[in-house]
């Protein structure tokens, strides 16, 4: 998308909201902004009534700013917690069916491929883990087998939160949630395994306490979806609200996960590792 | 391939109304040559009995060059979701099912009408479990009935061939963007050869231009960019209720402003054979057949006896019926499920509607011979006599 398309004419300007003329003076659109330069300029989400401390809108606030092009970048999410602050971002926001994310991607990023062909239109699920592991997990798999040119991130909050915190297949083993009253008696599901057995060209695990990390994540999953197929990324996003923990504690709570079960972790085929040292020139990302 | 060799031309009337070549071909042949003239972006398929030929010739389709993409996906689901996908990245799609895939997907039906979507799929309709079965019955027609999709029944490969290029020029208006249903009933129409009149292979479809959409596509080229793209109102609150409950309304009222197109490019919902009868048979799909020839054996015994073929299911061509129905003393149904959602449906259209008999019912593989429709007809007169009058 030309920047163009969203500049409203000079005398028209001042009927529109403010927060749509910030976003034309000083949003993200065509520049070279991340992570490390959010309160700098206008962020393509906006308002959400996500619960105080919540994982996930931190999850979806830092993947957003991390997005390479913006301005060409379609999300495809699935009803859960993450689609109130997806629904209230300055990109096209589509979910549907629950589940349906990475189907609904695949046949989107193959008509944007017919209809723009020397254009990368970046597509990205973004869903939480009941949507990709449970009634998506076929969906997702099978995107990956066909090897599909889009990234998809899982917002993990190991649980069901929009319907009131019930056991999803990501939750920890042992973990009492409803519809789970003795304790989960199965591991998480290893998606993040998974997707390097059927075919992801690139996947990282992180959490929302390594900000820097995941920023370079998405980065490299977006760039390299254009190229070379799917990537996968993988975002602890604890919730304080079915959790019952504490909303100022979240931070905490996803540091301690980075030092246990959600520790940092990234796989890649041999090309994948050859454009990233092309793309950064083997620079290292390191947290503070 | 179609768009190059068909500028300068009227390719819309050369289809429609043009000088065509005799074809004695399946209906499952004739989706393909439908399919090869509608100018689809993409299709994507997975197999089920007996829609499965179809869509193999569709992808023969791909293989050479009529069709820019196309594969097999993993369920039906996933299907009508990646359709749902491709459509709103603004172009034109394709795809079919059968039956037990019908309901698998059922899900998706809803969102393709709630998010404007003028995608077509054919339906060769079969039973569905449990008893399992795979021979003809249509009643996943019923059960979609309010998915919000526009419903057309094909009597033939004929009409099949002919409603799925009628379907995109209908789906495509700019005042209606609604998915449409082809549905032909499985195996009668799919396995079966018939001669067909087809347009020639060079005139095809004008390409979709997402241009003309209602609701703005979905690229990153069309503003508004801060939008959800679906009807998303998860709050419980009166104005979200309100907006969601008119954006239903709207979807209702695009179905309504269907009806004229489907009277320009099929020449009506309904057709009626022998107009002012005092017996009429109503049918929809390969029932329409079967009563014909049951009509002619009326005809020969000298009954007052018309046919009405119902073409469109939705919108349903409720004021027709009654209007044609009018002088009629009797409505005989005969279908090919055993819920009988047709009988329903015309029940709830016309007045004195103790006239409608919904039979006979034929489903699970059983066929419908003429004489069954005609035996229904002579049972509802004698009861009708006994009871002074039907």
């Amino acid at each position: 998308m030309s920047k163009k398309i969203i500049t409203p004419v000079a005398s028209l300007a001042h009927i529109l909201p403010e927060d749509y003329r910030d976003l034309v003076d000083r949003g993200p659109h065509g520049k070279s902004v991340g992570i490390k330069d959010l309160g700098s300029f206008k962020e393509i989400t906006e308002e959400h009534p996500h619960c105080a401390g919540c994982g996930v809108s931190l999850g979806v606030r830092l993947a957003l700013a991390a997005l390479p092009a913006p301005e060409d970048t379609l999300v495809v999410g699935t009803p859960g917690c993450s689609f109130f602050a997806l629904s209230q971002t300055a990109l096209n926001y589509s979910n549907t069916a629950f589940g349906n994310q990475n189907s609904v991607a695949s046949g989107l990023k193959r008509m944007l491929s017919i209809r723009y062909p020397d254009k990368d239109k970046d597509v990205v699920v973004m869903a939480g883990d009941g949507g990709i592991a449970d009634i998506g997990l076929d969906m997702t798999l099978h995107s990956w087998f066909r090897g599909e040119k889009i990234s998809t991130i899982m917002l993990d909050n190991e649980v069901y939160g929009n319907t009131g915190g019930q056991e999803s297949g990501m939750s920890p083993e042992g973990q009492v949630l409803h519809m789970a009253p003795k304790g989960k008696n199965f591991k998480k599901i290893p998606v993040f395994e998974m997707a390097r057995t059927a075919g992801c060209v690139y996947g990282a695990k992180v959490t929302i306490a390594s900000p820097k990390r995941l920023g370079m994540a998405v980065n490299r999953a977006i760039l390299l979806a254009r190229e070379l197929g799917p990537t996968y990324i993988q975002i602890y996003t604890p919730c304080p609200t079915n959790m019952k923990f504490s909303p100022a504690d979240t931070l905490r709570i996803a540091k301690e996960a980075g030092r246990a079960h959600y520790a940092f972790e990234e796989f890649m085929t041999e090309e994948a590792a050859g454009r990233i040292a092309a793309m950064e020139g083997g620079q290292e990302v390191q947290e503070d | 391939m179609c768009s190059e060799k068909q500028k300068n031309r009227d390719t819309v009337a050369e289809l429609l109304h043009g000088l065509r070549n005799k074809a004695f071909i399946t209906g499952s042949e004739a989706v393909a040559e439908a399919v090869k003239r509608a100018n689809v972006d993409m299709a994507i398929a997975y197999p089920i009995t007996p829609q499965s030929e179809s869509m193999h010739l569709v992808g023969e389709l791909f293989a050479k060059g009529y069709i820019r993409d196309y594969y097999r996906a993993e369920n039906e689901f996933a299907v009508m979701a990646a359709v749902h996908g491709a459509a709103l990245g603004g172009g034109r799609v394709f795809t079919a099912t059968s039956g037990p895939g019908t309901l698998r997907a059922m899900e998706m039906f809803p969102v393709w009408a709630g998010a404007r979507q003028p995608i077509v799929c054919a339906f060769m309709c079969r039973g569905v479990s449990l008893p399992p079965s795979i021979q003809p019955e249509n009643i996943e027609m019923g059960m979609l009935l309010d998915t919000g999709m526009l419903m057309l029944h094909a009597e033939n490969g004929q009409d099949f061939f002919d409603m799925i290029l009628q379907a995109y020029l209908i789906a495509e208006q700019p005042d209606v963007h609604l998915p449409v249903g082809v549905f032909a009933d499985g195996f009668f129409v799919t396995h079966t050869r018939e001669e067909m009149l087809l347009p020639p292979e060079d005139c095809c479809l004008p390409p979709y231009d997402p241009g003309f959409a209602p609701v703005p596509v979905f690229d990153m080229e069309t503003p508004p960019m801060r939008i959800t793209r679906d009807p998303l109102l998860n709050k419980s609150n009166f104005i979200s209720g309100s907006a969601n409950a008119s954006w239903h309304q709207e979807v209702l009222a695009a179905a309504e402003r269907a009806r004229k197109h489907i009277a320009h490019f099929m020449g009506g919902l309904l057709e009626v054979e022998n107009p002012g009868a005092k017996i009429f048979i109503a049918a929809s799909g390969t029932a329409v057949s079967q009563s014909r020839e049951a009509l002619r054996m009326m005809q020969a015994e000298g009954m007052d006896a018309g046919l009405i073929k119902i073409k469109s299911i939705r919108p349903f061509p409720a004021s027709e019926l009654s209007k044609a129905l009018e002088a009629a003393d009797l409505v005989v149904v005969p279908e090919f499920n055993a819920g009988g959602w047709l009988a329903r449906e015309i029940r709830a259209s016309i007045d004195r509607n103790h006239r409608v008999i919904g039979a006979p019912r034929v489903f699970g593989g059983m066929t419908m011979p003429p004489w069954l429709i005609v035996e229904e007809v002579k049972k509802a007169l004698g009861a009708g006599q006994n009871r002074g009058g039907c």
